[in-house]
């Protein structure tokens, strides 16, 4: 959904995580190698913490593990699409695992 | 008195260390803060870039050199090293620090990561230690080389120490010496893993996979690593301690008696000699097996170079790692064996079929003769290699007479192409079968037609003989190398081989057996190929008998009816003519 913060406009959604391992080794390095694909900033947001999706460690940081619920959060010319193909690593490609 | 903790791990390279314990990754260092002058923050700013890229060129270099030679652990380990060290989020971070608060770059660094170990270090998660394990690890090699300090590293240690760490990477391996590393303990890693090849090749006591030994051992605890039986003891009470003092004292004494005949011929007191040779995985395992007398490679397996995943080992990365080998052996011989894989662990170069029987599946030279692209790049290598030593090579698995034609056929269109581009190799090069199989056995006389040697592989061919898959631990009594079943196949080998005029060896493990040492010469075995550790005691029992006596043995147990019966004959005789060496026979199977 589109949302304005502090008079920004951003585009964020909300995943839950749902492999096994979480957010572990290869999905987290394809979650950065994915981020890094677009101009936009990207924020994964748990709880009161918030890091950078391009930096494999905030990613580490976020430690996500199965079940846990994360809010993607995009700012930039690309952020829609940026969100969606986060979103999609996340629900597909951590299958391969 | 600390109170005494038992660790359980994998034994990946024997020996028995005792010793004050070095916790490698924990020895922390003090990062200082300091403001720099306005005009000094662009040349920090330039240092710190200078320094990670500096790293991650390094790392770079090494994975590149060691592909073939690192284990899936240290693989990751690097990985996870060049992907920390590509973090442009971090490193602006840091160089912004360094821009706008003006603090010195290690400071600004420990910043970054100092968040990152804040965050992971309450979670009780495995593989977020590990993550850690990695920031801490980076994070030393940037400090110090920040400092302008080489990273501390192993060469360094003062003392001889045991090693204890979460993991060591290459680079740790690599200043490993013998003199003060007395032995190593690490939380992860196998039997294939970079630190267990090299501990035994270099002879160094070490226990791998023991998950929590580095947060449960701290510097200066006392340790007992049992190398044989992958225990650690940490602050051992007074009577373990004796019981593993005596039994180090043993070992050595035993070494001392087998070093006797490192250097002395295999022969029997009535002039009948064998070849001793070594079985290896990796190339680093040469020296140590020409020191403990080998008198060549009798098998060298080249699977480790496929289990890597994706793409299959090119030629030239081959052509390296058997070259090396061939020419530190020379004039001994190298045996190539070709791969001997189940098509299920090509990951990248076939997609795994399932299958119901895998022993009795699609493996070894069936992967090679269906995968011929995949066979000839391992043909051309061997082939290459052959110039510069005594290269032979050998086919795995033959069941019949056409699998070892079209093997030889694929072989003669390699030398084809090979000599149309003028490339040298050895036009003699040596072609064995390995017999694994019972109707291979059956048809040996035709095999030996077309070979100039057979190797017998007896753990595949107990296995198929009395059908026991000894992986499944309730029939895993029934695996039986002395069941006259099998004693007669070995035989049948051997002599159709000498009725062809070509020589017969066995690579399998029961050639380490030393209960079989005897029957097995009896029958007129040409080479004894084993694990170099084995292959003192083993000669020690050729040159205790005369061929005579073996001959007689030979036929004696092949009148006996059980495997009961013929080891408790074989015991005795061991027994009685081998007082002077401590061989434990049973124990030694259990180990194999």
């Amino acid at each position: 959904m589109v949302k304005t913060f502090y008079g920004r406009i951003m585009f964020e959604k909300t995943v839950t995580i749902k492999n096994q391992l979480g957010l572990h080794a290869r999905p987290a390095a394809l979650l950065v190698k994915t981020a890094e694909r677009f101009k936009s900033t990207i924020f994964l947001i748990r709880d009161d913490l918030e890091v950078n999706a391009k930096s494999i460690m905030g990613v580490m940081m976020l430690a996500a593990e199965m079940g846990s619920q994360f809010t993607i959060r995009a700012e930039g010319e690309d952020e829609k699409g940026a969100v969606e193909a986060v979103i999609s690593v996340i629900e597909d490609k951590f299958y391969e695992e | 008195m600390k109170s005494e903790i038992v660790l359980e791990g994998m034994a990946v390279s024997p020996g028995i260390a005792i010793g004050k314990a070095f916790a490698y990754d924990k020895e922390d260092f003090w990062i200082e803060e300091r403001t720099i002058s306005a005009d000094g923050v662009e040349e920090e700013v330039e240092r710190f870039l200078a320094v990670i890229a500096q790293i991650r060129d390094e790392i770079k270099e090494t994975r590149e050199r060691l592909k073939f030679k690192l284990g899936k652990e240290e693989i990751r380990i690097l990985d996870a090293h060049q992907m920390m060290l590509e973090d442009k989020v971090a490193i602006d971070e840091t160089v912004a620090r360094i821009r706008e608060e003006r603090k010195n770059a290690a400071f600004a660094f420990f910043r970054t990561l100092r968040k990152v170990v804040k965050a992971l270090k309450p979670l009780e998660d495995n593989y977020l230690k590990e993550k850690l394990a990695d920031v801490r690890d980076i994070g030393r090699r940037v400090f110090f080389r920040l400092y302008g300090k080489e990273h501390p590293t192993l060469r360094d240690l003062q003392s001889p120490v045991v090693v204890v760490s979460h993991a060591l990477s290459p680079f740790d391996v690599a200043h490993m010496r013998r003199e003060n590393v007395l032995g190593v303990v690490t939380d992860i890693g196998g039997r294939t893993s970079h630190i267990a090849i090299v501990a035994r090749a270099m002879e160094i006591p070490a226990v791998v996979g023991l998950e929590t030994a580095s947060s449960q051992i701290s510097s200066n605890d006392l340790l007992v690593v049992d190398g044989n039986q992958g225990i650690v003891y940490v602050n051992p009470d007074e009577a373990v301690l004796q019981q593993y003092q005596r039994e180090k004292r043993r070992l050595l004494q035993q070494e001392e008696t087998l070093k006797a005949v490192w250097g002395v011929p295999a022969v029997t007191q009535d002039g009948k000699q064998v070849d001793i040779s070594a079985n290896i995985e990796f190339p680093e395992e040469v020296d140590k097996a020409l020191v403990h007398g080998a008198q060549g490679i009798g098998l060298f397996r080249t699977e480790f170079l496929y289990l890597l995943g994706g793409t299959p080992p090119s030629e030239d990365e081959q052509f390296e790692i058997y070259n090396e080998i061939a020419q530190k052996t020379a004039p001994y011989p190298t045996i190539i064996r070709t791969l001997d894989l189940g098509g299920d662990k090509l990951p990248g170069i076939a997609p795994p079929v399932p299958e119901a029987n895998p022993f009795l599946g699609w493996r070894a030279i069936r992967v090679s003769l269906t995968l011929k692209d995949v066979f000839k790049v391992q043909l051309r290598a061997i082939l290459r290699a052959s110039v510069g030593g005594n290269v032979q090579i050998m086919f795995p698995m033959i069941s019949g007479l056409e699998e070892l034609v079209e093997a030889k056929e694929v072989l003669e269109e390699v030398k084809e192409e090979l000599r149309e581009r003028q490339i040298p190799f050895d036009e003699k090069m040596k072609v064995g079968a390995m017999i694994e199989v019972p109707a291979a056995v059956m048809v040996a006389e035709h095999l030996a037609r077309e070979v100039d040697f057979f190797s017998i592989g007896t753990n595949d061919l107990i296995q198929y003989a009395v059908a026991v898959d000894r992986g499944n631990e309730r029939i895993a009594y029934l695996f039986e190398p002395l069941h006259p079943g099998v004693l007669r196949l070995i035989k049948l080998t051997i002599d159709a081989g000498h009725r062809r005029g070509i020589w017969v060896g066995m690579c399998g493990e029961m050639s380490a057996d030393p209960l079989a040492t005897i029957p097995l010469l009896g029958f007129g075995l040409d080479e004894f190929s084993m694990s170099p550790v084995v292959l003192p005691q083993i000669k020690n029992i050729i040159r205790s008998v005369t061929l005579k006596e073996a001959q007689v043995v030979a036929e004696q147990i092949l009148q006996m009816k059980s495997a009961k019966e013929i080891r408790e004959f074989l015991q005795g005789r061991l027994d009685e003519r081998l007082c002077d060496i401590s061989v434990s026979p049973s124990k030694r199977r259990s180990q194999l």
